[in-house]
């Protein structure tokens, strides 16, 4: 390799430094909306309870969503049988805790071994489910969302059926494990044990995720692939398989959530993944689809706003997500966090 | 003088539309060939078609001897090619450092790099050690095409396919990009350029084809081509001298 000349001169003469390419406006938001809802809500245990309550709620939508935004992102598919893996991963929630019941009523670390094993089945069973619907019914429909959206659809109430087959039509109680019942006190306020080990879950799958998509190579193909997949496979890689692996380890999540979801629910019913579903459309849209970080502050918007709103107008929180969503849409048509290039 | 590139007869439909009406074209080994004509006369066809990712429905193509029409997309660029598109391709939120490292295909991370080709790509394009810790998306038009042509050398590649890299930009950085473009050729790089800028080709190109309604209506040696005004003036409509 011989040493070039210099021949960009005219280019970085007077160029200027770029500024900072991170946009806090979102962080910000969701500071203002906590620190606005302190007098509102009047009492500082009682807004502290919210919030904690609120940010441990939006962790779990995070990790049930995460999945969603990843496979809109990179493989432009709709699908909207995410909510099948969910039910899945609740419903072996039922079937791995029911079994390790009287283990688990043990002690705290016992009832975490039991849910930590209950998440493992459960992502295991959704990731294989995830890698059968990928392939039988969301590979022939690629690029045609109407399609995908009929299809996937279908697939989900197929999926409820077969869940029925299995676990009964009935809901099943998912009843906390007795060492997790109760909360914690810090002055007045009430802090759930559950949602404690919800939120360690969650900001633990979120630093996981964060690490995965900067740090690896693979997180940079993921990353690329959802701004121009095209130029991916004209670097050499084969997206296809990315696709797979990514709807694999989304379902995976969304089966883990379940997990959780079910726990926090505390009951589980085959209609549960038809009723998450439009909170994470909800949230991935919030969030700009395909973002990850939309995808995360998205979901504690909705946790926190869901929390404050039950408290403050209980009536208006019927409807909270759908005005969340219209006004972050009114502020940015794409969303909080758009993917460029798209 | 060893063909590097062959494609004989290719034909190529986008939907509906028959764009390429069986083209030929050889491009030598260790020299850059420029694809000229008029707009809509094929030539990203041409170089799409080469790279998989428009179906060739007739012909053949042949690089190294193996035949690659039709092969999957990143089985093309894996045999050693590498494609600049038009739109440049670059992943705006990743930064430049990024967009490097994901188009070293050996390399995990930054660490793996090689690190005496990066400071050649670096001195032919010093803006980009400058804004390496950059979202792409940040850098000028100029400075977007000098990443889109450093990913596509990061790593040797036995053939580059570069479409348009002069579009949009000021003259200036176009001279910027004829003088790494002319490092890269004194490397002895086999380079497919599709440029409309006469002078930037008359610049770079030993040979040229120049295409017209999907077909390649002439080829031979850049030097005959950039003499003849009466041939500019047929085959592409323009003369040379109207550009000095």
């Amino acid at each position: 390799m011989s040493s070039a000349s210099t021949v960009a001169a005219a280019a970085d003469a007077p160029v200027a430094i770029p500024k900072s390419a991170f946009d806090w406006k979102p962080f910000l938001l969701l500071l203002a909306l906590v620190a606005a809802a302190l007098p509102a809500v009047g009492s500082t245990s009682s807004w502290l309870t919210l919030t904690f309550a609120g940010l441990a709620m939006g962790l779990i939508i995070f990790i049930v969503s995460s999945g969603l935004t990843l496979v809109f992102g990179l493989m432009d598919v709709l699908n909207f049988g995410h909510g099948l893996f969910i039910a899945i991963g609740a419903f072996v929630a039922t079937s791995v805790m029911g079994g390790m019941g009287a283990f688990a009523d043990q002690g705290v670390l016992q009832t975490l071994l039991a849910i930590f094993a209950a998440m493992l089945v459960a992502m295991l069973g959704a990731g294989a489910v995830g890698w059968a619907f990928e392939r039988v019914i969301v590979r022939p429909v690629y690029g045609q969302h109407l399609k995908q959206i009929l299809i996937t659809m279908g697939g989900m109430i197929v999926g409820e059926e077969l869940i029925k087959v299995i676990w009964g039509p009935l809901q099943i109680a998912l009843p906390m494990p007795e060492p997790l019942r109760g909360a914690f006190y810090l002055g007045d306020a009430a802090i759930e044990k559950y949602r404690v080990v919800a939120a360690v879950v969650g900001l633990a799958v979120f630093a996981l995720l964060a690490w995965t998509l900067s740090r690896t190579k693979v997180g940079l193909l993921i990353r690329a692939g959802v701004q121009d997949r095209e130029m991916v496979e004209a670097l050499g890689y084969r997206i296809r398989r990315l696709f797979v692996g990514v709807f694999v380890a989304g379902s995976a999540l969304a089966g883990m959530g379940g997990v959780m979801w079910g726990l926090y629910q505390q009951s589980v019913s085959p209609q549960i993944g038809a009723q998450v579903n439009i909170l994470i459309f909800i949230v991935i849209i919030i969030g700009g689809l395909g973002s990850t970080l939309g995808c995360f502050i998205g979901a504690l918007l909705v946790g926190l706003v869901a929390n404050y709103t039950g408290f403050l107008a209980p009536k208006v929180a019927l409807f909270s997500n759908i005005a969340l969503m219209v006004a972050i849409l009114l502020w940015r048509p794409q969303g909080l966090y758009p993917v460029t290039s798209r | 003088m060893t063909a590097l590139l062959e494609l004989r007869g290719v034909h190529t439909h986008i939907g509906a539309y028959h764009i390429l009406h069986g083209v030929d074209l050889v491009v030598p080994e260790g020299q850059v060939t420029m694809l000229l004509g008029r707009n809509g006369a094929g030539k990203t066809t041409t170089l799409r078609t080469i790279m998989g990712l428009w179906g060739a429905s007739q012909g053949s193509i042949a690089f190294r001897g193996q035949a690659i029409a039709n092969r999957p997309t990143p089985e093309i660029a894996a045999s050693g090619i590498a494609y600049v598109p038009e739109s440049m391709g670059i992943f705006s939120d990743l930064t430049v450092k990024e967009n490097i490292v994901l188009a070293a295909r050996s390399a995990r991370h930054e660490g793996e790099l090689d690190r005496a080709r990066l400071q050649w790509i670096f001195g032919l394009f010093p803006a980009l050690q400058k804004f390496w810790l950059y979202p792409a998306g940040k850098l000028s038009g100029g400075q977007k095409q000098m990443l889109a042509v450093a990913r596509a050398i990061c790593e040797p590649r036995a053939l580059i396919l570069i479409d348009e890299p002069s579009k949009g930009l000021a003259p200036s950085i176009i001279q910027n990009l004829i003088g790494a473009l002319r490092e890269l050729k004194q490397q002895k790089t086999t380079i497919l350029l599709v440029e409309q800028n006469f002078l930037m080709a008359r610049a770079l190109g030993d040979t040229v084809a120049v295409m017209d309604d999907g077909r390649v209506v002439h080829s031979g040696a850049m030097a005959e081509l950039a003499e003849d005004e009466g041939l500019q003036q047929r085959l592409l409509g323009l003369s040379l001298g109207a550009h000095q």
